[in-house]
């Protein structure tokens, strides 16, 4: 394992969590209630904290002296190696709450297994976060239940979302050539093997929204190789456009 | 549990009487965001802070104010912020969870009473004005994400939760 493999596998793990408190971060002043908007913003500020601490490991490991913002501002489309789920839209609050529950419950999952790592930097950001996903996980169940379980409106939004975004479900399980060496190293988790436990989880709680368990023919894939989906562009621009703007510029 | 605290004791009294930023009624100390405070040769000092939460926003300010009330002192400091062992609310100390009290936030329960209290809600959490235990959760994140809102059926006041974390 190189240095190298160890960066991107980083990448794989810290840049789901930067897109996606960008992606809560828009919410900020938008939220359905106050109660919602401020959860929704904690949470993103939780994900962008934890974002801060795996993309400083990333700048001690480089050779190139690169800072957390190189990290987080400086890189084109193809360099970031989130999942496909992380980046879709703010449709309405089914599909925020959706889309953040079928997160939730693989995050906590991964960090469980990521806090055994045999590399102590991860293992401590792994730690740290877990403690934050736990409340997440509560937050995002306990809504998705309350809508699928709600009014006739709701329930059918919150299918709408449910079925809309399955698709992206999958590839939170795939491996990418780093993942694989990292894993095998022992530093890095083998996602696989989350896959039988995640379903049985998100399953059972869809059942109990009421929601149907979508079927689908395929899945959804590439961000874990870079190839993004549209709606990648139009965030980057947006969370870039200081930096790119003016280069170098400090808070 | 006892906090791990490795705490020169000459220093205590400085980091004693700096505040949290967000919560001025506890010390960064109470709150046992400080890990450890060595006295070096030449009056160097160095310490190492933990944050309460990945994202905290107080975090780079705690650093600052730390600096400064040991410069006040004569000393030079070196702050570090340090992630292993996570921080726990196990750490804040009794006369921490007495101001909180105070300031009309409650303070952190045990972990089980609040998980019936997150996730069962069940009415277990008092209210730090009336002191009923008639309350209700109105949301798991408050002003800061380590804080949860309640509120109370009896005076019907609002307040902060600061939530467990173990
Ligand atoms: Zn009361």
């Amino acid at each position: 394992m190189t240095n190298e493999n160890l960066i991107q596998y980083i990448y794989s793990i810290a840049d789901n969590s930067l897109i996606l408190g960008q992606r809560l971060g828009e919410l900020c002043g938008h939220g359905p209630t106050l109660e919602t908007d401020i959860a929704l913003t904690n949470i993103a500020l939780d994900l962008l904290g934890q974002t801060r601490s795996y993309y400083q490991y990333v700048g001690e490991l480089s050779k190139e002296d690169l800072t957390e913002d190189d990290v987080a501002f400086l890189r084109n489309e193809r360099e970031y190696k989130n999942v496909l789920i992380v980046e879709q839209p703010n449709t309405d609050f089914a599909y925020v709450i959706a889309r953040q529950y079928f997160f939730d419950v693989y995050h906590f999952l991964l960090l469980e297994k990521l806090m055994e790592s045999k590399n102590v930097n991860l293992q401590a950001i792994a730690k740290k976060s877990m403690k934050e996903v736990a409340y997440h996980k509560r937050f995002s169940g306990d809504w998705l239940k309350r809508l699928g379980d709600g009014t006739e409106e709701s329930h059918q939004k919150m299918q709408q979302a449910v079925n809309d975004l399955w698709v992206y479900t999958d590839e939170l399980f795939h491996m990418n050539e780093d993942d694989k060496v990292v894993a095998k190293a022992g530093f890095g988790v083998d996602n696989t093997e989350l896959k039988e436990t995640y379903y049985n989880e998100v399953e059972a709680l869809l059942k109990k929204a009421t929601i149907e368990i979508p079927s689908t023919p395929y899945f959804q894939k590439g961000g874990k190789k870079g190839i993004h989906t549209e709606h990648m562009g139009y965030i980057l621009a947006d969370m870039q456009y200081m930096q790119r703007t003016f280069p170098d510029m400090k808070w | 549990m006892n906090p791990t605290q490795d705490i020169d004791p000459k220093l205590f009294s400085i980091l004693k009487s700096v505040p949290d930023p967000e919560i001025p009624v506890l010390s960064i100390f109470d709150l046992g965001v400080v890990r450890s405070a060595k006295l070096l040769e030449n009056n160097r000092v160095k310490v190492e802070i933990t944050p309460t939460y990945s994202g905290c926003p107080a975090m780079d300010v705690i650093g600052d104010d730390v600096k400064k009330a040991l410069q006040e002192n004569g000393y030079q400091p070196e702050v570090k912020l340090i992630l292993s062992p996570a921080w726990t609310t196990d750490w804040m100390t009794e006369e921490g969870k007495q101001a909180l009290k105070e300031y009309g936030i409650a303070p952190p329960e045990s972990a089980e009473a609040d998980k019936k209290a997150l996730l069962g809600n069940e009415q277990i959490i008092p209210c730090p004005q009336c002191e009923s235990t008639k309350t209700k959760l109105v949301s798991q994140f408050s002003s800061t994400a380590c804080k949860a809102m309640f509120k109370c059926q009896d005076c019907e006041e609002t307040f902060d939760y600061f939530k467990c974390l173990i």
